[in-house]
């Protein structure tokens, strides 16, 4: 579903983002991008939903070449991708359900299909009590709930979450990641971008750990070589 | 196409005095514009009944005999510059003097002999009255051997193609001018709109939005914007007009508003403005996100 091969990138100023990144993301998987700020991996996240291209290497994401994507083939990448973020990035002067609706609407879905697959995702997310609220009569356990049922209204391959507990308290980050292993059951593939060890550590999901823009921790390839070397 | 419309309008409710500046703007640059082909239309309907009577008169050698004068005439005629050639013999001079001049009637009806030589009178097509053509013409008719002179009014016919000249001139400046004021005024009220909803067009472009339907109510917004700029501006024009003719009377009398396509023009214009502004306006945000 998602391939790094050496892939490089450097910024105008000269700073080097990545360095020789290479992973794999296979069907179904769910994988952590850990380290600290500044360690790479919010640019690994703008790589894979194309805001960036990298300088050297090639990055595949669903079928798609980032490095060599045209223009107008960029929406068509991110209507297979699911994309979250720390901030919710939701519009305040519309509805929970009215905010799920624009992304449907926006890449002109068929209008009588519209309420029933809002409909559906807030019933997922567990928020269908909540269709009519504005974000900010939402908690920020719930709004990101919205922000993820936004991800998901257009069935997404692959679910891209950039901290997306970053701004939630302990009960609220249990809540959203518990949400995202669901969503992972069914098959969709999971990418999240988190500094919360604990959270990495609850689980035995594949972790790559970033420093300086270089992969030091793969634990898919790691264990691998250790069950080789045994 | 509904969430197009409902897009582009609700920038209207959202910021509607920034709308209506815009809209102004597009009106008052348009109505420079107007106001500008509004005289440039009268001059040019005042010049073309100058222009009509602009000709060439060749005075013809005494004795030259009638068929040949025919046959001149009928070459002279053939001359794709020329509208239509008379010839006015020794005795329709006398007489037309005559007729005209009053005051030497009886000196005329004395003489012995007609002092007035037969002339051949050459009137010019429209376009090709300026002094170029008409000079050009007059050399040819100097090259017949029966004629004696040639006059045309040299220096007034320059004059009038400079005249003509540079009103074309100032007026495609001045409109050029404005219409650059316009385009940068409509630019910058949809680039505020922009970033009132630079989040709107972040998220749309995040969910997969193509840049076309991101442009789109933009597009639409500034096309609105200067549809109704453009209506504006003609009603500002015809008050003008009104004012100008009623107030002045006389020699004013006589002005003409703008045929149906001219106010076509002006409208679709003030449209291409407003599209202009937001493409300018957009692309760049696009690029930039």
């Amino acid at each position: 579903m998602i391939r790094f091969s050496h892939v490089y990138k450097s910024y105008p100023n000269g700073a080097l983002a990545l360095k020789d990144i290479s992973f794999r993301v296979g069907k179904g998987e769910f994988v952590f991008l850990t380290g600290h700020s500044g360690a790479g991996k919010s640019t690994i996240m703008k790589l894979l939903f194309a805001e960036q291209k990298p300088t050297a290497g090639e990055v595949r994401v669903s079928g798609y070449n980032v490095s060599t994507l045209r223009v107008d083939e960029v929406p068509k990448l991110r209507r297979r991708l699911g994309i979250v973020f720390q901030d919710f990035r939701l519009l305040e002067d519309r509805t929970a359900a009215e905010n799920i609706a624009f992304a449907l609407e926006v890449i002109g879905a068929r209008r009588d299909t519209i309420a029933a697959r809002v409909t559906r995702v807030l019933t997922q997310v567990g928020l269908s009590a909540k269709a009519r609220a504005h974000p900010r009569e939402l908690s920020g356990g719930e709004q990101q709930r919205i922000a993820i049922a936004r991800a998901l209204v257009n069935d997404p391959a692959i679910l891209v979450a950039d901290e997306p507990t970053g701004n939630l308290d302990e009960r609220a980050t249990r809540g959203v990641f518990q949400l995202l292993r669901d969503i992972n059951s069914g098959g969709t593939v999971v990418v999240m971008a988190t500094h919360d060890l604990d959270l990495v550590r609850q689980t035995s999901y594949r972790t790559i750990e970033l420093r300086d823009g270089s992969v030091v921790y793969d634990s898919a390839v790691d264990e691998a070589e250790e069950t080789e070397v045994s | 196409m509904r969430l197009l419309t409902r897009e582009a309008l609700l920038s209207f409710r959202r910021a509607p005095l920034l709308s209506a500046l815009s809209i102004t703007t597009i009106a008052f640059s348009l109505f420079t514009i107007g106001l500008f082909g509004l005289v440039a239309i009268n001059l040019r309907e005042a010049l073309r009944g100058i222009e009509e009577r602009v000709e060439i008169v060749a005075f013809v050698l005494r004795g030259t005999p009638t068929e040949t004068i025919t046959l001149a005439t009928q070459d002279i005629a053939a001359f794709p510059e020329v509208q239509d050639v008379s010839f006015v013999s020794e005795e329709q001079a006398l007489d037309r003097a005559a007729a005209e001049l009053v005051e030497f009637r009886d000196a005329y009806r004395d003489l012995k002999a007609n002092p007035l030589p037969a002339s051949i009178e050459v009137r010019m097509k429209e376009g090709f009255r300026s002094s170029a053509s008409v000079g050009a013409v007059a050399e040819r008719l100097r090259g017949f051997g029966f004629v004696d002179d040639v006059r045309y009014g040299r220096d007034w016919v320059q004059r009038l193609d400079q005249l003509r000249n540079v009103t074309g001139l100032v007026g495609l400046v001045i409109g050029l001018a404005f219409a650059g004021v316009a385009v940068v005024i409509i630019g910058v009220t949809i680039r505020l709109t922009i970033l009132q909803r630079a989040r709107e067009i972040a998220i749309m472009r995040l969910v997969g939005a193509t840049n076309w339907f991101i442009r789109g109510p933009f597009l639409l917004e500034g096309a609105l914007k200067g549809l109704l700029g453009g209506f504006l501006s003609l009603a500002l024009c015809y008050a003008g007009y009104l004012l100008f003719r009623d107030t002045t009377g006389g020699p004013f009398a006589g002005l003409i508003f703008f045929r149906p396509e001219h106010m076509l023009v002006l409208i679709v214009f003030g449209v291409l403005l407003g599209l202009a502004g937001s493409l300018v306006s957009v692309g760049r945000h696009l690029r930039n996100v």
